[in-house]
Order: C-alpha cells, then sequence, then structure tokens
C-alpha cells in the first residue's frame, strides 16, 4: 500500500534520543530481526548444505549429488548425507569417497535402511 | 613475498612469467589436479606513512609495485608509480577463463590487486557445482578447475608485480555452501554472501537462502575468506535511487549481523556501498550524508566503496566522470577496498581495455586526492550535513522497527518492504515481493533430526557429535577424527574433476585458435583472444537516425562485420553527432611482414659533453606563434629534466609567443649554432607556417648553412618538419638527448 512520508509524525519517538542511542537502538533491532534468522539455520538442513558436508568428506561433486538427491528422496537429509556415508563406511571399513560411490552406485541403501526405516 | 601456507602442501613451481612474454594458457591448464594454492585468507595493502616519491610525500599510499605500468603523465616525474593504501578491484567477466587470466595480468600491472571474476548468467540457479571449464554468458562458470587456472596465473602475475593479488567471486545462489567449500579449499580470497541477494534479485526461497548462508559464512570465516555484501544492487534496481538510503542501512544491517551470528569476525565483512545518484542531480550533497551516517554506524565492519551503475548509460565520459566524483567521496570518508567499475559497462560486457582504464581511475583519482583529508574535512556540523545523517539513522530504524512489528524479517520481504522507491516510511507500493512458501528450491530445507551429524569441521548448527569430538579448541578430538579428516584439515583429500564435456571446454576452445598462435598472428581484440571487435569513433554532421544509419553503411565500408552503434551522442539536433561503432575484422596480421621503427640511436653523454664544451655550442630556444606552452621545450632544454643542458649546452629561452624574426635576430646576436622552436597549439597548419617562415628568414639573412633549424611539438615530426625546410622535427615524449645527439652528429657532419 502506498504512504506519504510521514516521516516528521513517526519519529517523534526518536526525537529524544542521542546519536549513540539511536545507533544502539538501530542494531538492537538489527539482532532482534536476525535472531529467529539464526535459529532457523541452526535446526535445519538442505541439499547444498549436505553436498557441502559429503564435499569436506573428500566426495567429488557429481558424487555428492547422486548421493544427496537419493537421502533427500528417501527422508534421510534430516539425519545428515554425511551420517549416511559414515554408517556405511564403518559397515563396509572403506573411508569416504569410496562408501559415497558406492551409495552413488545404489548399494548400501538396505544398510540404511535398517538404521532409519522405509520412508 | 607470502609464506606459503602449510596446510597447501607443496605448491606447484611454475617458471616465473617474462614480461616480454604472454602467459602460456595452454601450459597453466596443464597438471591442474596438482595444483594447491599457496594461501588462503584476504591481503590487506600496507600503508607507508609520509613515503618519499621523486619530489612528493604522500599519505596515503602503500608500498610500491616491483612492475607495473604507471599514469600517462608519470614520464614527467621520473615515471613514478605510487600506489593508494586501498586494495583497488577490478571485475572480470570475459566469459572464458583463458582469456580472463590475461586480462587479470594487464589489470594487475595498472595496480589492480582484487581480481572478481563475475558468473555466467544462470548459475545461480543451479544446484550443485559445474566442473570443468564450459563458455559462459556474461561471466565464467565458477568451478574448481576456473578456480585453480585462475589462482595458478594470479600466483605468477603477483610475483611478476611484487604484491599479493585476491581473487574473488560469488557464493550465492542455491549452491552457496558447496562454493563455499570449493573456495576454502582452493584459497579463494574473498567472496560475496548475503542471501538477501538470493531473495530479492534471484527469487530463490527465503528460508532456504538463509539456512544455506549461515553454513556457507561460517566456512568462509574458517578459511579466511573476506565477505562483501550485495546491498548496492539495492541501489542498481530501485527506480529513485536516492530515495532507498534508510533501506541501504537496514540491508548491510542485516547481513552484518546475521554474518556475525553464525561466526564471522567483523574484520572479515565488508559493506559494498555505493553513492547512490550521479549529476545532473546535486550527488554529491545528496551522498555525502549517507556515506557518513554508513561509516557511522558501521565503523567496525569494513567499506568496500563500490562506484555507481544506476545511471550509467552508453557514455564512458559520463561514466567515468560519475566514477571520479565517487572516489572524492571514498578519500573525504573511507574506503578499505576501491572496487571499480568498467566505464563501457553500461553498453555492454566489459572490453580489456576499460578494466584498465578504470583501475587507472581510481589509482589516478585517489593518488591525486593523497592527504586531501587533512586538508579538506568535512563540517560535521554544517546544519544540512547534521541533520540529513541523523534523518537517515533515523528512517532505518522506522524501518526496522516497522518491519519488526510486521512479523519480521521474512514477513517484510513478503510485505515488499524492499527496494521501494519511497524513501521509508514512504513508500510507493513498488517494492520487491517475495512469497516465504515460493521461490526457486522452495520446500527444500529439512529440520535437522535428534541424531542429526555431520562429521566434518567448521559446520554450523546443531550436530549431534559422539561424546570427545567437540575439537581441539575444546580439548578434545576435531569432529572429522571420526572419519580420518575432512578436506579443510587435510588438504590432501581434496578431490579434482577435470571435464564433464568433452566439447565445452577450454583446451577445445584454444585449439581452434592454435595455429593463429603458434603463427603469431594479430588479430585485434576486446574480450577474446581472435575476437575482431574494433571500436571506431566518428563524428557525423548529420542529425541522429541518420547519423547512426550512415555510421552502420561506413562500417560496412570499412569492411567491418556485424556493425552495431555501442554510443552516441547528439552534439547539436542539426549539425551533427557523435557516434562509437563496433564491428568485427576479419583480417589478421603477420608481425613478420611489418617493418618497425627503429628505435633512436643516441650518442654517449662524454662524447656529447666533451664536444659541447670543446665549441661552447649555444643554441637559442623560443615557443613561436601565439603560443604560451613552455613546457616542452622547458623539457628538452632544463638540466632537471635531463634536457640539453645536461651536456653543457648554453641555451637562451626566449620564452612564448616570440616572433620568428626575434628568434633568428638573437641566433644571430648570440652566434648559436641551432634554433629550436616549439609550437603546441597548432589550428589550420600553423606550425608549418612557423617552420617555412624561418627557413625563409635564415635563407634571406644568409645563416641558413650556419644554423640547424629545429621544431617540436605535439603535431610535428621529422617528415613534416623537414617538408617545411627544417633541420629536424620531433614530437611528442622526445627527450633532450635526442635532440643534443642530433645536433652534435649534424654539427660534425657538417664540420661545424
Amino acid at each position: 500500500m502506498a504512504r506519504e512520508d510521514t516521516f516528521a509524525e513517526a519519529r517523534k519517538h526518536l526525537a529524544g534520543l542521542g546519536d549513540a542511542e539511536l545507533e544502539a537502538r538501530f542494531w538492537s533491532l538489527a539482532q532482534e530481526c536476525v535472531d529467529p534468522l539464526v535459529e532457523l539455520a541452526r535446526t535445519h538442513t538442505s541439499p547444498s548444505i549436505e553436498r557441502s558436508v559429503l564435499m569436506r568428506m573428500g566426495v567429488d561433486s557429481v558424487t555428492c549429488k547422486a548421493v544427496v538427491a537419493e537421502c533427500e528422496a528417501r527422508g534421510l537429509l534430516g539425519h545428515g548425507a554425511g551420517h549416511v556415508v559414515l554408517e556405511c563406511m564403518r559397515a563396509w571399513s572403506v573411508d569416504s569417497p569410496a562408501a559415497a560411490a558406492r551409495l552413488a552406485a545404489g548399494e548400501g541403501w538396505d544398510l540404511v535402511e535398517a538404521k532409519w526405516g522405509v520412508r | 613475498m607470502t609464506d606459503p601456507d602449510a596446510r597447501f602442501g607443496k605448491p606447484l613451481t611454475d617458471a616465473p612469467l617474462d614480461p616480454n612474454e604472454k602467459l602460456d594458457v595452454g601450459a597453466l591448464l596443464d597438471g591442474l589436479a596438482e595444483y594447491r594454492p599457496r594461501r588462503h585468507g584476504w591481503t590487506w595493502r600496507t600503508l607507508v606513512p609520509g613515503q618519499r616519491t621523486h619530489e612528493f610525500t604522500y599519505h596515503e599510499t602503500s608500498e610500491p609495485l616491483e612492475r607495473g605500468i604507471p599514469l600517462p603523465a608519470a614520464h614527467y616525474f621520473e615515471s613514478i608509480d605510487p600506489q593508494p593504501e586501498c586494495v583497488i578491484t577490478t571485475e572480470i567477466a570475459s566469459g572464458r577463463p583463458e582469456d580472463d587470466i590475461r586480462r587479470m595480468r594487464m589489470a594487475a600491472w595498472h595496480g589492480a590487486d582484487h581480481i572478481m571474476v563475475i558468473r555466467t548468467a544462470g548459475q545461480s540457479h543451479m544446484d550443485g557445482l559445474l566442473e570443468g571449464t564450459p563458455e559462459g554468458v556474461g561471466g565464467i562458470a565458477v568451478t574448481r578447475k576456473q578456480v585453480r587456472l585462475s589462482r595458478r596465473a594470479l600466483d605468477l602475475i603477483e610475483d611478476e608485480v611484487g604484491r599479493p593479488i585476491n581473487f574473488h567471486s560469488y557464493v550465492s545462489g542455491v549452491a552457496g555452501p558447496e562454493i563455499a567449500v570449493m573456495f576454502a579449499e582452493e584459497g579463494v580470497n574473498g567472496a560475496h554472501q548475503d542471501p538477501q541477494y538470493n531473495v530479492l534479485y534471484r527469487n530463490i526461497n527465503m528460508y532456504r537462502s538463509f539456512v544455506d548462508a549461515a553454513v556457507a559464512k561460517h566456512i568462509m570465516a574458517a578459511a579466511g575468506i573476506l565477505q562483501i555484501d550485495g546491498a548496492h544492487n539495492a541501489n542498481a534496481t530501485a527506480v529513485k535511487a536516492w530515495k532507498v538510503m534508510p533501506e541501504l542501512l537496514v540491508q548491510h544491517a542485516i547481513n552484518c549481523a546475521y554474518s556475525e551470528a553464525v561466526g564471522m569476525p567483523a574484520d572479515r565483512i565488508a559493506l559494498s556501498t555505493v553513492p547512490p545518484d550521479a549529476a545532473p542531480a546535486p550527488c554529491m550533497r545528496m551522498d555525502l550524508p549517507f556515506a557518513i551516517a554508513l561509516r557511522d554506524l558501521f565503523g567496525r565492519y569494513k567499506m568496500r566503496a563500490q562506484q555507481n551503475t544506476r545511471y550509467m548509460e552508453s557514455d564512458g565520459r559520463d561514466a567515468t566522470v560519475s566514477h571520479v566524483m565517487n572516489l572524492l567521496i571514498s578519500r573525504l570518508t573511507s574506503a578499505d577496498i576501491q572496487s571499480t567499475i568498467t566505464p563501457d559497462e553500461g553498453r555492454n560486457v566489459p572490453w580489456h581495455y576499460n578494466n584498465v582504464a578504470a583501475v587507472d581511475t581510481a589509482k589516478q583519482s585517489l593518488i591525486g586526492m593523497d592527504g586531501l583529508r587533512e586538508m579538506v574535512r568535512v563540517d560535521r556540523e554544517n546544519p544540512e550535513l547534521k541533520a540529513r545523517v541523523r534523518e537517515i539513522k533515523e528512517r532505518a530504524v522506522l524501518f526496522l522497527e516497522a518491519m519488526l512489528s510486521d512479523g519480521g524479517y521474512f514477513a517484510g520481504v513478503e510485505k515488499a518492504y524492499f527496494v521501494d522507491s519511497g524513501e521509508y516510511p514512504e513508500t510507493n507500493d513498488d517494492g520487491i515481493a517475495r512469497d516465504s512458501a515460493g521461490g526457486v528450491a522452495v520446500g527444500s530445507i529439512v529440520p535437522r533430526a535428534a541424531d542429526y551429524l555431520a562429521p566434518v569441521c567448521h559446520h554450523f548448527g546443531e550436530n549431534h557429535l559422539p561424546a570427545g569430538y567437540r575439537g581441539r579448541s575444546f580439548g578434545e578430538a576435531a569432529p572429522c577424527d571420526l572419519i580420518g579428516g575432512c578436506t579443510l584439515c587435510d588438504d590432501t583429500k581434496v578431490p579434482f574433476i577435470d571435464e564433464l564435456d568433452p566439447e565445452d571446454n577450454a583446451k577445445t576452445r584454444l585449439a581452434q585458435t592454435a595455429e593463429a598462435r603458434r603463427a603469431g598472428l594479430i588479430t585485434p581484440e576486446v574480450e577474446w583472444a581472435g575476437d575482431g571487435i574494433v571500436a571506431v569513433t566518428m563524428f557525423l554532421p548529420a542529425a541522429e537516425p541518420v547519423a547512426e544509419a550512415a555510421a552502420l553503411e561506413l562500417g560496412r565500408a570499412m569492411n567491418l562485420e556485424d556493425c552495431e552503434v555501442i554510443h552516441k551522442r547528439v552534439m547539436h539536433p542539426a549539425e551533427g553527432t557523435l557516434i562509437e561503432l563496433k564491428g568485427r575484422l576479419d583480417v589478421a596480421v603477420d608481425p613478420a611482414s611489418l617493418t618497425l621503427l627503429e628505435p633512436a640511436d643516441l650518442l654517449g653523454d662524454d662524447e656529447m659533453r666533451e664536444f659541447v664544451h670543446a665549441r661552447n655550442v649555444r643554441v637559442v630556444a623560443a615557443t613561436v606563434g601565439e603560443d604560451e606552452h613552455s613546457v616542452g621545450m622547458r623539457e628538452i632544454i632544463d638540466i632537471k629534466h635531463g634536457g640539453l643542458e645536461k651536456w653543457g649546452f648554453r641555451v637562451t629561452y626566449l620564452g612564448t609567443s616570440v616572433p620568428i624574426e626575434k628568434v633568428l635576430d638573437a641566433a644571430i646576436e648570440h652566434a648559436a649554432s641551432a634554433v629550436l622552436i616549439s609550437t603546441i597549439i597548432t589550428h589550420a597548419d600553423v606550425h608549418r607556417e612557423m617552420m617555412e617562415k624561418l627557413s625563409a628568414l635564415a635563407e634571406e639573412k644568409g645563416v641558413r648553412d650556419k644554423l640547424l633549424l629545429i621544431a617540436g611539438g605535439t603535431q610535428v615530426n621529422d617528415e613534416i618538419a623537414r617538408e617545411s625546410g627544417m633541420d629536424a622535427g620531433f614530437g611528442r615524449r622526445t627527450k633532450g638527448a635526442a635532440v643534443a645527439s642530433f645536433i652534435v652528429r649534424k654539427m660534425c657532419e657538417r664540420g661545424l
């Protein structure tokens, strides 16, 4: 909705603030805006985040994409794609790139289902 | 220069660049699987207070380059090339990594030490990483191979110029966390990261953008990558850019506060700030209060001063003047990084030489205004300034208050708070609205389960690691000890994919131009090797539409293909139009077929001094015609500039606007061996007339055989001078040594 410039009216409660107080208010409001965003990020993940986890585990981007897509399809993203790979590493006694490659080739999803169930 | 970063192991050792040889792009593409960067993190320039260079003291400069190309006028100042204390950015967007790196080298020689590589259109919507070296549009596909190629080339280039160079690209779009990891692994030094940019301008789902951004920023922080935000885009997008100032403060604040909350240190957070306005608005008086309000509020962070693009069109001169005014604001306030926009960005994807032009504009302005703020201070007590600074801050506070009472940031975006053309609290209901249940990648975030686990380091957010794995800072094992190390701790684990597309890659493209390169053929280019593009500037005495059509016809007559008018400016509705035309010239020149001008063969100092001393050689010099210029002649005469006096010539300088008769009388009176005349302003062949008159008068007075007649000036050359009866002519950039050598040789030859 369009609105005329109401600045002169709207600023009245700020008029009494000193410059430092105004600046402090600016930052406290900014923090208030950001807090729920940080909380959302802290408690959620995404396909890109999970691929970034697999990358850090030494997995190449093509394999990351395949494994995370399958995790997403099976509703496993919330447990962590790295967690899925870790389970298989342990089961197969292989390193993370090898485990991810086998998962990308379609192996091991029975192991994963056994742990987290079928969607 | 910089100690190698042990984390990356032993870097490849490429042979240093030879300044007289082109980059070997093919060689740099080989062996990239083994390439590792030599360091990670951002590098600032170091201020050298009170630096003495030539006859000057600088207050805001950094260490000089070992190699570089100074400003055009530097040859009057012993070719000094002082470097400002702030980092200078150039944005490179050729679309081909193999061409980008040549442009990086050119820009670095002119003073850029922050190379920002623009991504190809569409990459921000690609859910995942690209690999290899596919060709992009308006930028390159940012891939691991492209980053390695660029960083490898920059290692060589920074050694060549003698200053660390920061490499920068974008951690935005729907693959932000992955790009952040790749950049951290590959030693990228700076990156744009601002989730608001994704939401507002790329219509990526807002939840996804912020969730991804937290992880990406946390990884960037671990790698010391400098972050630049995206607030300047509001300025570039707004209908009335002068109205968005309160919102710009809000956007900066949200990204800064969010970044710090997820672990980024304040000194790695830079604001991308633009003076929002341009003339014909009284832009400096409008933009200065904003710049000050911003620096008051954001003093803890770094300032990346960007240049205005909102009002840029095809006129390179207009853009350059706007940018210089932007630079004045940087110098009156502060800038840690001075970014540059190429003067042609308003009309095309930037061309090589315009990157250099923009870097030169920044260097020239910053050096020209060195220390200015010590003498010219912003008057913070000026009533208009004081009131306006306060008002912008209050309006920003009102914006934040209203957004919070409306439900917070996401609600604010849904209600089109951002990029509205009204100055808040005024609104024109034309802001960008985004739906929280819409956008690219909507519905793709997932709550982390009670057993969510990411067995890697530097991971932001809930992570249910087993006991004892919180990391070394807690005196415990690192999270990645669960898997035997992650790529951020053990560089040997970083994988490399070379190419995914056998056709669309740099090697294939290079093969197409291999023959021309092998033969060393020369084709003009603006963007890509061998693109053949040239620009022609012409004034046509015709009204605009006629001039435009005529220019295209003239272009065809010049054998240019695909002609396009890239700029036009009316000089007068009837009298004529300036046109800049581009076209493709399908011609290659073989340098072996060319005749090059021989460099001047000068006599030795001692030989000349001996000759001049023995004969007590006298010279009479003057600027002739109605010309008040004396600089050029002084350069030729004065001992201080390495002029004739250096070898003992006794020079009588008669001054400016001297009649020819008087010059010749003085030569006879002083028994001179040579007469030097200079004409700089030469309308309608005045320079020829002057030379002819001198020659004729010397004949008439019977002294022609005893005198060497020499002319100089910007429009004089040896050929014109000889045609006009002189013994020699010297044009632009002539040094005294060339004139001295000529006089001595000629006197010997004639037995004078």
